[in-house]
């Protein structure tokens, strides 16, 4: 079983966007990397400079790179943006948005978590069109993933396994209103929390975090005791989703969970070391709420 | 502009023929229904009676299969496929790839609407939908303004629909899992949102409280209107205050658009509100029936006075107007 | 469709009547007549109209599904006294009773030209809930379903009143009569409270 990076989805700074690759490129064991702004196309141009240094340094490493496609495509410029980046054959596009199937007609790609994949047949349909990877929805139960590896031999089937959920997208700006700011004249407010703004209940519960356009869960992901039931599903890979942490620890974790050196309970308190003071879900993959935290050894 | 409107039940689907709707939608009682609601909705014999009764008075019928097909169950769908083509349904509201490829395999010769779940939000998304599946028309997600609309008109020939009225979600339509992570259940899956079963309402220091999977949504002094706990229309609080911090509770109202909807080349309006009770829907259907007659006449648009029927007594144009992002 | 759409009550629906309306309370004086009647003889007149129901409207079950099952209780804020139903397809029963008893699944409250106009269709359920003119408690699906049911069965109440009560069903369609007309939100457009309000 192989792990993928996923795109940093909160707004960081260039330089410490670029720093966080470089260390990824030299320390991470992780054979894949997705590098791009997924999340708001008025951040992409922050990236532009590092992006090419990023790419080279990442592959020079030996990891391969998939840019990742905007989540919502809908302004002049976000289409603008996604046209760019069909526009290069060299390229390995991450498609997190239907839109950019129209021009990636049997090129191979890869398909991000914001693509409705439910069921085989979608994912049957995507891989007859030149999609190799899947990184199926992070709402997906145990029982689509298996259904869903076990009709895909051919292509690789990936989970979101570590890292706050994303649940939701939209046309507003949730950081810009909480700063009473319009989208437009943002000044770009989402810097301000690396690691998405908390959300809590009235009662002082922790619930979500806002990213911006993007909603995520407050809790974290971990999979860490799921890899048996994965790994018989047929997984190819775990996708480790970018927090305020040590991500390299964090994928050595995983590294050693699924190579059979750390047993999963160790690795999971271990995990709560790298990441503290956030709880740890996998409900959704349990189909029960996705805030929950169940499973083997719960 | 075709007049499309809501049915959750029979009789709702009657009053909305005689309230003079162009067109219905209302789907199947199951989880291939992202309206999948207690006491709602239509059995395949309810759906043969429902269509007969519109087509004997000059209205179609869509039939909204819109979920995200189970993995391993995609029987239950292509089932709800073929028993909606027999029934005579007029085109078939579809946001999955699976369903969309099924459907235009099986039934080539049958209209093909993708759902306002799919989130075609630009011109080549429903490019895609047009080239793999020959979608006939497009239900657009409520993150459009009205130039952005008219631009994509002018790059396709699909026909669009455009929702006019009603319940108005903030998040794009069909990625949205904020309710499986307090319910388990989903809107793409089970086709719910922050289900009935997992609300409930308590007394709590003279307050009503509401949650939904145990989470509190909302809180109402004694005397203030109570809010259903849908997710992203609850009071949370953050390092920058509390509040309404995705969308305060309002309802989509785009009485005041239509000109500049018809001007933009929209097909068809979109009345939101199938899980809402005959009189909701014989009332905005009346109203948005004389909107467009007065349109139509090159009149003003009279005041729909349904403003009773919105969120928190508010309305807004929603994304329709640009400042509302 | 939250989705899909949004869900299915739509929060902080208003009530529908312009806000001049006459509030939907029975007169105080219809109130205090009714106090000291026995309920006794009521039973067999809820139980007539409740098979009518049942005869009429066999879809009904149907929509109602797994909570047909369940006891609901009515409490019409201005009658002296409360409804236990219980809608079973086998034994239907409804009892009129002075005060709820415990453990019921549900309970609707609210004026009872808001429930009787709910109950016809006349008056949009989600509407008279969020204004607060009706309160529901315990299992919302439940209740979801029963509005749901109801709808669509177009009940006329005021015949099967007026056809099973007698005496007191004449006065039950005369208030339905009057108060046919939605009733006023008491509340009018009041700003939410409670958290620090910013937006």
């Amino acid at each position: 079983m192989q792990l993928t990076l996923g795109p940093v989805l909160y707004h960081w700074s260039p330089e410490r966007w670029r720093d966080f690759h470089y260390r990824i490129a030299d320390e991470a064991q992780v054979e894949t990397v997705v590098v791009g702004e997924a999340v708001c196309s008025k951040r992409a141009p922050f990236k532009q400079d590092y992006l090419p240094g990023v790419v080279e340094r990442l592959e020079a490493a030996g990891k391969r790179v998939v840019h990742a496609s905007l989540i919502l495509v809908s302004l002049a410029r976000e289409r603008r943006q996604t046209r760019e980046l069909m526009a290069s054959d060299e390229v390995m596009v991450e498609v997190n948005d239907l839109t950019c199937l129209a021009s990636l007609a049997n090129r191979p790609h890869a398909i991000g978590p914001f693509v409705n994949v439910y069921n085989e047949a979608t994912a049957r349909f995507l891989a007859a069109r030149g999609a190799t990877r899947i990184c199926l929805p992070p709402e997906l139960p145990l029982s689509a993933v298996d259904a869903i590896a076990a009709a895909l031999t051919d292509t690789a089937i990936e989970v979101f396994a570590f890292g706050k959920v994303p649940l939701a997208i939209s046309a507003r700006c949730y950081h810009a209103r909480a700063h009473k700011l319009s989208k437009d004249n943002c000044r770009f407010v989402c810097e301000l929390d690396a690691d998405g703004m908390p959300v809590r209940t009235l009662d002082d519960a922790d619930f979500l975090s806002v990213n911006g356009v993007q909603t995520l869960s407050h809790s974290c992901a971990s999979l860490l005791r799921d890899i048996p039931a994965l790994r018989q599903a047929g997984v190819a890979s775990l996708r480790l989703s970018p927090q305020d942490c040590d991500m390299v620890a964090v994928a050595q974790l995983f590294r050693d969970a699924i190579d059979g050196r750390l047993d999963a309970a160790e690795a999971e308190r271990r995990l709560g070391a790298v990441y503290p003071g956030i709880p740890f879900a996998n409900g959704f993959l349990h189909a029960v709420p996705g805030h929950v935290r169940a499973g083997p050894g719960i | 502009m075709e007049l499309i409107c809501p049915a959750g039940t029979r009789a709702s689907l009657e009053a909305a023929v005689e309230a003079g709707a162009d067109a219905i939608y209302c789907g199947f009682c199951d989880e291939t229904n992202a309206r999948n609601f207690p006491g709602l909705n239509f059995t395949r014999e309810d759906m043969r009676a429902g269509i007969a009764f519109a087509h004997r008075h000059g209205v179609k019928v869509m039939v909204a299969i819109n979920t995200f097909a189970r993995a391993g169950a995609l029987a239950l769908w292509e089932s709800a496929i073929d028993d909606a083509v027999e029934a005579g349904a007029d085109a078939l509201i579809l946001a999955d790839v699976a369903t969309l490829d099924y459907a235009a395999r099986r039934h080539p010769q049958q209209r093909l609407h993708v759902s306002v779940q799919a989130g075609a939000a630009n011109p080549d998304a429903i490019r895609f939908y047009v080239e793999s599946f020959g979608a006939q028309r497009v239900v657009l997600p409520r993150v459009l303004s009205v130039p952005e609309i008219a631009a994509i008109m002018r790059e396709t020939t699909c026909e669009t629909e455009v929702f006019v009225f009603g319940g108005l979600c903030v998040m794009e339509e069909g990625r949205c899992s904020l309710s499986s992570y307090a319910t388990g259940k989903s809107p793409n899956m089970q086709g719910v949102c922050s289900p009935a079963s997992h609300v409930a309402y308590k007394e709590q220091r003279g307050e009503v409280v509401s949650t939904l999977g145990g989470f509190t949504i909302n809180r109402f002094a004694k005397d203030e209107p109570a809010g259903y706990p849908t997710l992203c229309k609850g009071r949370f609080s953050t390092p920058q205050g509390s509040g309404y911090i995705f969308e305060d509770p309002v309802s989509l109202d785009a009485a005041t658009m239509l000109p500049a909807l018809r001007a933009a080349g929209v097909t068809a309006l979109k009345i939101e509100g199938r899980q809402r009770g005959r009189a909701y829907i014989a009332q905005v259907v009346r109203a948005f029936r004389r909107s467009l007659a007065a349109l139509d006449a090159g009149m003003p648009a009279p005041a729909a006075g349904l403003a009773a029927m919105s969120e928190g007594q508010a309305s807004t144009v929603g994304a329709y107007r640009k400042t509302w992002r | 469709m939250a989705h899909p759409d949004t869900p299915h009550l739509d929060a902080f629906h208003a009530d529908m009547a312009p806000t001049d309306a006459v509030p939907p309370t029975l007169p105080a004086l219809v109130a205090l007549a009714l106090r000291p009647l026995p309920l006794a003889p009521l039973q067999p007149a809820l139980a007539l109209m409740l098979r009518r129901i049942g005869q009429c409207h066999p879809r009904l079950y149907g929509r109602l599904g797994e909570h047909a099952s369940k006891r609901f209780g009515i409490d019409p804020t201005d009658l002296p006294f409360r409804f236990v139903l219980e809608p079973r397809p086998q034994r239907p029963s409804v009892r009129a009773v002075r005060s709820l008893p415990k453990g019921l699944d549900a309970q609707i409250r609210g004026p009872l030209s808001a429930l009787i106009g709910m109950a016809e269709g006349s008056l949009d359920g989600d509407a008279l809930f969020f204004s607060r003119m009706l309160v529901v408690e315990g299992d919302v699906e439940a209740v979801l379903a029963l509005r749901n049911a109801i709808d669509d069965a177009r009940l006329d109440l005021g015949a099967l009143l007026f056809g099973g009560l007698g005496p007191l069903g004449r006065v039950l369609t005369e208030v339905l009569r009057r108060h046919r007309q939605p009733p006023a939100d008491p509340l009018g457009a009041r700003p939410p409270s409670g958290a620090r309000p910013w937006n």
